[in-house]
């Protein structure tokens, strides 16, 4: 296949927070602009832009896409939505890299924006409407259960005990500490205070969970040629890739994600990786809730199966450790709008990778890095490698 | 974030901000409602469950037995070719206890659902349902529940027909 190699070249986030003062597009066009202005870009070098975003139903405001156009700065743009769940993020860059890598343009800004907090009283009751109208949504579910059932499949196929999972959550809540956007960063966090939390849905406890927030995140794609003249440190995709699994969830092995492992073949397959454990040098998988950490190391293929608990437990995934999982923080820890929490892993990455990231860089000059995002009902998987 | 920037925007509002009016903001509430067609199959299934039965669908081409029904066979991506009767029994595949509701106030009994793996379809095909007359630290993965019924007079055609599964 034909494709033009693309690089990252700026990133912008606005903080994580429970509640924003600014409006959605006041958000897009303040991540819009830092991520510009990191590489002393304007909108016109801009060829076209893509925006991420998830349900239209959170702040109530129907084709989202054109209404945050300006705050993206889409204005008379070649301009484009994806919206695949939770796997948005990640998806969104995927899209912006074959704009790109197609030769159509040699620019594409990507921005990523959700203000869940506009849904009262709680944004769970748009969401609730991902389950089928007929056969479940009459039993009265709770967006929870499904990721109850998921986490209660995933324990019990390897007999693990929430001790081991709530490792997680104590590690990117952490991290996040060092994070100047998190919400949710907390030095002294312990295991005990994760078990002690209150159980929501059992296996699931409050802190196990990532809540809602309203955030913006942008970046700058550039071809080859425009990378190499803008920046000394551009970061390139590598390998991208997406899958998706059925909708009928109660149907599928709930203890495994096979979608996730086959986004991560497609990605490694185009980054020429062959062994993603020797390779990948730092993780950003999604983790909206803890047990999603550990699920999807396994579809990475960074782990084998029901192994990510013991990698976590010894010390692996720690920022010191030997494949440092979810540096940044992660969702549990820096915050969960859903959309910019995803690209949030990608801009993380791109920071590490250039030895930007502070507090937070990992040791040891990583050269590759992959970011994962996974949504809709359980069941798309969205991954970016990267690499410097 | 980037050692490169040092302010970042991005302004938090509390709660209190907002229970105490100190906030600008306008509300609205949506009113919109809708009337689903269920389909060939699921029309089916409704049916057959306001009948008392279970039912699912066989695609000829990868033998699987399926439910909920469906028309087409989206592995084979054929019609689906005959409709199967199951048995009202089945077996946990996975499930949890909820002490929330969907706006996350507590409740003090939880909620049991669960994936339930229906005698007779292909293993792995689960449907959503709840669990019911058991106690909620005796539910484990692995244990053979059976539907417990509404009276027929009751049944309205809805997946609701079937109150809840209780262990066999």
């Amino acid at each position: 296949m034909s494709k033009r190699r693309v690089a990252i070249v700026g990133a912008g986030m606005t903080k994580f927070v429970r509640r924003a003062q600014e409006t959605g597009k006041e958000l897009a066009f303040q991540a819009s602009k830092m991520a510009l202005d990191s590489c002393e870009l304007t909108l016109d070098d801009i060829g076209a832009v893509c925006l991420g975003t998830a349900p239209d139903a959170f702040d109530g405001v129907h084709m989202k896409a054109e209404y945050l156009s300006d705050g993206a700065g889409a204005l008379g743009k070649p301009y484009m939505r994806s919206y695949v769940g939770g796997g948005t993020g990640v998806f969104a860059v995927i899209q912006g890299w074959y704009h790109v890598a197609s030769g159509l343009f040699d620019t594409c800004l990507v921005v990523c924006e959700e203000k869940m907090s506009s849904c009262q009283p709680h944004p769970q009751g748009a969401f609730l409407t991902i389950f089928d109208h007929t056969t479940e949504r009459a039993l009265g579910p709770n967006l929870l259960w499904i990721f109850a059932l998921e986490m209660n499949a995933y324990m019990t196929r390897y007999g693990l005990d929430k001790r081991d999972i709530a490792l997680v959550s104590v590690k990117n809540k952490r991290n996040a500490a060092d994070h100047p956007c998190a919400l949710l960063g907390d030095p002294n966090i312990t295991v005990e205070d994760v078990l002690n939390s209150e159980v929501l849905a059992w296996p699931v406890q409050r802190l196990d969970v990532s809540p809602i927030s309203d955030g913006a995140v942008a970046i700058v794609l550039a071809a080859d040629h425009v990378a190499r003249r803008v920046t000394d440190k551009p970061v390139w995709i590598e390998g991208v890739g997406w899958s998706l699994d059925t909708a009928y969830w109660t149907n599928r092995d709930l203890s495994y994600p096979t979608y996730v492992e086959e986004a991560a073949r497609m990605a490694y397959k185009m980054a020429g990786i062959t062994e993603p454990r020797k390779q990948i040098h730092i993780a950003e998988p999604y983790d909206p809730f803890d047990y999603k950490e550990l699920h999807h190391l396994e579809g990475l293929l960074l782990a084998d199966k029901g192994e990510a608990p013991r990698l976590t437990a010894d010390g692996v995934t720690q920022r010191t450790g030997d494949l440092p999982v979810c540096p940044s923080g992660g969702l549990l820890g820096v915050g969960n709008p859903i959309a910019a929490a995803g690209l949030m892993k990608v801009a993380e990455i791109f920071w590490q990778l250039r030895g930007e990231a502070g507090a937070r860089q990992v040791p040891g000059n990583p050269k590759r890095g992959v970011a994962q995002a996974w949504g809709d009902l359980m069941q798309v998987g969205t991954v970016v490698v990267l690499g410097v | 974030m980037t050692v490169n920037i040092k302010e970042f925007p991005g302004t938090p509002l509390s709660e209190k901000d907002f229970q105490k009016g100190r906030i600008l903001f306008t509300e609205w509430v949506p009113k919109a409602h809708y009337a689903w067609d269920a389909g060939v199959a699921i029309g089916r299934y409704l049916a057959e469950l306001k009948a008392g039965h279970l039912i699912g669908r066989q695609c000829w081409g990868c033998r699987r037995v399926m439910i909920p029904p469906r028309m087409f066979c989206e592995h084979c991506f054929r019609p689906t070719d005959e409709w199967v009767y199951f048995q009202d029994t089945g077996t946990v595949r996975t499930f949890s206890l909820c002490y929330v509701t969907w706006d996350m106030r507590e409740l003090t009994e939880p909620q049991i659902p669960a994936v339930i793996e229906i005698d007779g379809a292909s293993k792995g095909m689960g449907i959503l349902h709840l669990l019911g007359e058991v106690d909620p630290k005796a539910v484990h993965i692995g244990m053979r529940v059976k539907a417990v019924w509404k009276p027929a007079e009751e049944r309205e055609g809805a997946i609701t027909d079937i109150r809840h599964f209780k262990p066999l």
